[in-house]
């Protein structure tokens, strides 16, 4: 099997080979062409059309912003970024933790998960103004803000996940004379793995736009003002460049939250899980 | 176990006198089961869908409660007393081999250290001595079910239930699997209560065949393969077995016509 794909026989198996490399590089290249394109078309469009720099600047304007206004941007991603990643911490603690307390407690499910769904469905944006007025820190505030878009999709699959212990070895464990807690350590939580890392994808994704949508509520409150305070702020100035440069920054970021997490759920699953495993052709 | 005391004549393991089970209010899965395993017997449940052999697997292995009727462990139960095999393996599939056989033992709270050699024993037993840190998706089905019986005995325990074990293999692999389980019988002298819906495995394993009816789930009739073990090959070609597959193959009918 891995002799044939080492060494092609057949000129079908060649063709295969070729195609298989060509994807590969297609892969990463087209993107990037694709971009490439899109700047350059940018840059044609405001040029050729003679558009003024504060209704739409060129792409050398956005990077100009980007490299001159470094100092005031970083200061602000780097906010941004605090709040993500402890909402997303705290999104992780709070919903698995909660997820194993419902497990544990079919009474406390019933209780308290309804009111879990409320709090995930009512748009964080109705809910900001009401933190805001409440909270005197505007950092907790915006920390709660971020953590109430991004905890449920981490209890709801780790939830999902507890519950989707193989019927047989739940079985099996209980001939052997597990304890709840052998039961918990030792099959449950490794059978939710799959399914809370799943989860924790998407709350990366969603702790960025409960930060962002935090920051835009509290307002540009001077020296401590994140990206999306900044994207504002500039908005209002007519600054429209430094719109984009600090809009680029928080996609960016976006990515990166992603990639990061993609690569974590690899390092834990690829050796046993299903979906980590490349399929043989 | 070449010297084993005539069937009849060995200690009992586990006694089951007039067991009910009734799910609802008149679905009986089982009505009125009443077995004598003995020390080293190799016993077969054989009979079609909804005959109660697995609801009485369950009822042993103490994940049901029988509705009327006493289960009793000679000596009573110990944790450890049994092993499961399931039709699927069953493995964990984010630990190695190693790992999953030493389940039993860890849920005991015996340190990995402390029970190596059995775990390494059973593994060659069942001819995975080298795929010792291989994980379960690295196996075939064949070796996974290998690794589930390997768990399944290395507590060495005093009874062990496999539930269709085989039912998932192809042929060729369920042949090998079953001249190995009777080669691993010889060696350690287990106690086996097999489930299994084919009359030529059960005549090839067991030494006693228990054929069951559905609707009511119940026990039809008893019979008793004498061919000595350890059993090869040449067992499988001989009229003796031929005749023996006849019989069970009869009383299979039987069983049912009586449904």
């Amino acid at each position: 099997m891995s002799q044939a794909r080492t060494s092609p026989v057949d000129a079908d198996e060649r063709r295969q080979l070729r195609l298989a490399r060509l994807e590969k590089i297609a892969r990463y290249a087209l993107p990037v062409l694709m971009m490439a394109f899109s700047i350059w078309l940018w840059n044609w469009i405001v040029t050729a059309n003679n558009i003024p720099h504060y209704i739409l600047p060129g792409p050398g304007k956005v990077w100009d912003s980007l490299v001159n206004d470094w100092p005031i941007l970083s200061q602000a991603a780097l906010l941004t970024a605090k709040t993500t990643v402890l909402a997303l911490i705290f999104a992780v603690l709070g919903g698995a933790g909660l997820a194993i307390l419902f497990n544990q407690s079919k009474l406390l499910e019933m209780s308290l998960y309804p009111y879990a769904v409320i709090l995930q469905v009512t748009p964080v944006v109705s809910i900001a103004p009401l933190i805001f007025i409440y909270v005197e820190s505007k950092t907790a505030g915006m920390l709660l803000c971020a953590w109430i878009v991004a905890f449920f999709p981490v209890l709801s699959s780790t939830t999902l996940g507890l519950n989707s212990v193989d019927h047989n070895l739940r079985d099996l464990y209980k001939i052997y004379g597990a304890s709840r807690w052998q039961k918990l350590w030792m099959l449950q939580l490794p059978s939710a793995l799959p399914y809370f890392l799943g989860g924790l994808k998407i709350a990366g994704g969603l702790s960025l736009i409960g930060a962002v949508v935090a920051e835009l509520v509290a307002g540009t409150g001077g020296v401590g003002a994140g990206l999306a305070a900044r994207i504002q702020e500039a908005g209002y100035r007519l600054n429209i460049a430094r719109m984009f440069a600090a809009l680029s920054m928080v996609a960016a970021m976006g990515v990166f939250i992603f990639a990061a997490l993609s690569v974590l759920s690899h390092l834990l699953l690829h050796k046993w899980h299903e979906s980590a495993i490349k399929r043989e052709t | 176990m070449r010297n084993l005391p005539p069937l009849g004549a060995r200690p009992p393991v586990l006694e089951m006198a007039q067991v009910n089970k009734t799910f609802g209010r008149d679905v009986v899965a089982l009505d009125g089961m009443s077995l004598t395993v003995g020390q080293g017997d190799f016993i077969s449940l054989l009979g079609p869908s909804g005959c109660g052999k697995s609801t009485a697997l369950r009822l042993i292995s103490g994940l049901m409660s029988p509705t009327s009727g006493r289960i009793d462990w000679s000596g009573g139960q110990a944790q450890g007393d049994l092993g499961v095999v399931f039709q699927e393996p069953t493995l964990m599939p984010w630990a190695t081999v190693a790992q999953n056989v030493y389940l039993p033992f860890r849920l005991r709270k015996q340190s990995y250290e402390s029970v190596k050699d059995e775990i390494l024993d059973a593994l060659r037993l069942v001819g995975l001595e080298k795929f010792l840190n291989a994980y379960p998706r690295e196996l075939s089905g064949g070796m996974k079910m290998r690794v589930s019986i390997a768990r399944a005995m290395v507590t060495h325990p005093r009874l062990i239930l496999m539930d269709e074990p085989f039912a998932a293999l192809d042929e060729i692999t369920r042949h090998k699997l079953n001249n190995d389980l009777l080669a691993l019988k010889s060696k350690i002298g287990c106690t086996v209560i097999f489930v299994t819906h084919s009359v030529w495995e059960s005549v090839f394993l067991s030494d006693r065949i228990i054929v069951m009816a559905a609707r009511p789930g119940r026990v039809i009739e008893e019979l008793q393969v004498d061919a000595p073990y350890p059993r090869g090959e040449a067992f499988r070609t001989s009229p003796q077995y031929a005749a023996h597959c006849k019989a069970a193959s009869d009383a299979l009918h039987r069983a049912m016509e009586a449904a």
